[in-house]
């Protein structure tokens, strides 16, 4: 029987991780997920795991020990967030192009600057480009579930994973989650069986070589096929882990979304505070929905515009600007993957969360209600939206309706019209 | 996944992105013999025998391995690899090197 147990986000993710039991470890403590390697080395002290544990000096070189530990034939794993993943930069990509299974645990952090240690999804989707699978967890169970399969998505597709999940809101908040029986993931995962590998004596290999401009095309193409090749396989392991544990995995969760009427598309733990709100707004017969993405690389581009366009206008949310003056990278991709249907619904972008800023259940049940005014008004407005910024040009605006209307309450009562500030 | 093993004398510019390897690997050793690294070159080492004392100090000193030796003695060339980098005609005692204009 699979066990009921407390664990952190970071508990989760080590407690897969001894459970997987890589051959590799190359990991440097970076908060928040500085835990997860901790936890691991007790793993390895104890003598819980077989794993080489290699405590490097940076995460360039944690990157770069994963890389050569899988080019040799190993199974390597390491876990990392925020300026960490962003000092793996140019090995992320040499990870990706190589097609080597690394999986690492993203724990969620925003970038510097200024400095600030608390959750965004910067750091992942700054990196969304680097030809790694990409996986976002709501809860500690997705945490842990994600990265179980991770493993063999990594190396039934021969791309690297980041499982991702929410600094602090998940990797520090303690939740009650099921904890599969050793020799079930033992099973689930299997043993690494590469056709080849550096290690592999009567099989002369390079791995990584140059490749100029006749060739380089080429390659890159090949690695787009392999995301594209993925979409499968991540359906396929889902639907495996499913027989197991009756827990469902796809690209996307849809919650209450058949009759909905507008509806938001989230990553991450904020989904847990969205599905509150619709709860709220159900109670009241409103037709709200919602889309948790789990996964965001590969793009399910044509089922999650299928999934919109149940709809008639959405909410796009994103906890990382891109600095495109354009809206967020989520909602780059999930608006253009609409672009060619008739019929689709109207797509609005909030930027919301950054280094750690709430967003509350009433910050939903505002955007349900505004989603529902661009319905009725059959405008949109501007589409790039900030959500719970302070913003002067609205403090004058709170302070003249008090004013006008002798009534505190005023903003929140009759509501100030922020889309006419454009972002 | 099953691996397409395209041999290395197989792999060239017209090969389509289905025809290379997964992720570039290359499944032998020492291809780099069949690249023409030569074609960089500019200044040429001309060989002169009768000069020659086989005293086989170009032989370590050339930083590729663009002078074959035979028997115990250097061969001419291997113009295939040689950059002309002149480093061979610098260091024989006995003027038996030359360095010449590529195309003279």
């Amino acid at each position: 029987m699979p066990k009921r147990e407390r664990r952190s986000g970071n508990e989760a993710v080590a407690e897969a991780m001894r459970q997987i039991n890589p051959d590799v470890v190359g990991a440097f403590p970076i908060t928040p997920s500085t835990e997860i390697p901790q936890y691991f080395s007790s793993y390895v002290a104890n003598g819980d795991v077989d794993t080489e544990f290699i405590a490097v000096e940076s995460e360039h070189s944690s990157m770069s020990t994963c890389i050569g530990a899988s080019a040799a034939g190993a199974r390597a794993m390491t876990a990392t967030s925020s300026c960490g993943l962003a000092y793996m930069w140019e090995l992320l990509y040499v990870a990706a192009s190589d097609r080597l299974p690394i999986v690492m645990s993203v724990v969620n952090r925003a970038l510097s600057g200024p400095i600030n240690i608390n959750n965004d999804h910067s750091d992942s989707m700054g990196a969304r480009d680097s030809g790694w699978i990409q996986m976002y967890a709501e809860d500690n169970q997705e945490a842990y579930d994600n990265l179980i399969q991770s493993v063999l998505i990594a190396e039934k597709c021969r791309l690297p994973v980041m499982a991702c999940q929410d600094g602090f809101i998940t990797s520090h908040g303690v939740a009650n989650i099921e904890i599969l029986e050793d020799d079930k993931v033992k099973e689930f995962v299997g043993e690494y069986e590469p056709e080849n590998y550096l290690l592999k004596h009567d099989n002369p290999l390079a791995v990584g070589p140059y490749g100029i401009s006749p060739y380089y095309m080429e390659i890159k193409r090949e690695q787009a096929q392999a995301m594209k090749d993925a979409m499968p396989v991540i359906l396929e392991v889902g639907r495996e882990f499913e027989k197991m544990t009756g827990r469902e995995y796809r690209f996307f969760e849809e919650y209450m979304m058949d009759d909905a009427d507008v509806a938001l598309v989230v990553i991450g733990s904020s989904a847990g505070t969205g599905k509150e709100a619709v709860d709220m707004l159900r109670a009241e017969g409103k037709k709200v929905g919602l889309i948790k993405l789990r996964v965001f690389r590969p793009f399910p581009r044509r089922p999650l515009a299928a999934a919109m366009c149940k709809v008639k206008a959405v909410a796009i949310m994103d906890k990382a600007e891109s600095f495109s003056n354009s809206g967020g990278p989520m909602f780059a991709e999930a608006r253009s993957s609409l672009y060619d249907l008739p019929d689709k619904p109207y797509c609005i972008n909030y930027i919301y969360g950054l280094g750690g800023r709430d967003i509350r259940v009433d910050d939903f049940y505002d955007i349900y209600n505004d989603l529902f005014e661009i319905i009725e008004q059959d405008d949109p407005g501007d589409v790039y939206r900030y959500l719970g910024v302070r913003d002067s040009r609205y403090e004058e605006e709170e302070q003249r309706m008090i004013k006008e209307t002798y009534h505190p309450g005023a903003a929140r009562e009759y509501g100030i019209d922020k889309e006419k500030y454009e972002v | 996944m099953t691996l397409r093993k395209t041999k290395a004398s197989e792999i060239n510019e017209k090969c389509t992105w289905q025809e290379l390897t997964l992720g570039a690997e290359i499944y032998e050793p020492a291809t780099s013999r069949l690249v023409n690294t030569g074609e960089w070159r500019v200044d040429r080492p001309v060989f002169h025998p009768d000069k020659c004392k086989q005293c086989l100090l170009c032989f370590p000193y050339c930083p590729d391995s663009s002078i074959p030796v035979a028997d115990g003695k250097r061969q001419d060339f291997d113009y295939m690899h040689c950059k002309g980098c002149g480093i061979c005609a610098k260091v024989c005692p006995f003027q038996a090197i030359s360095m010449v204009k590529e195309g003279e």
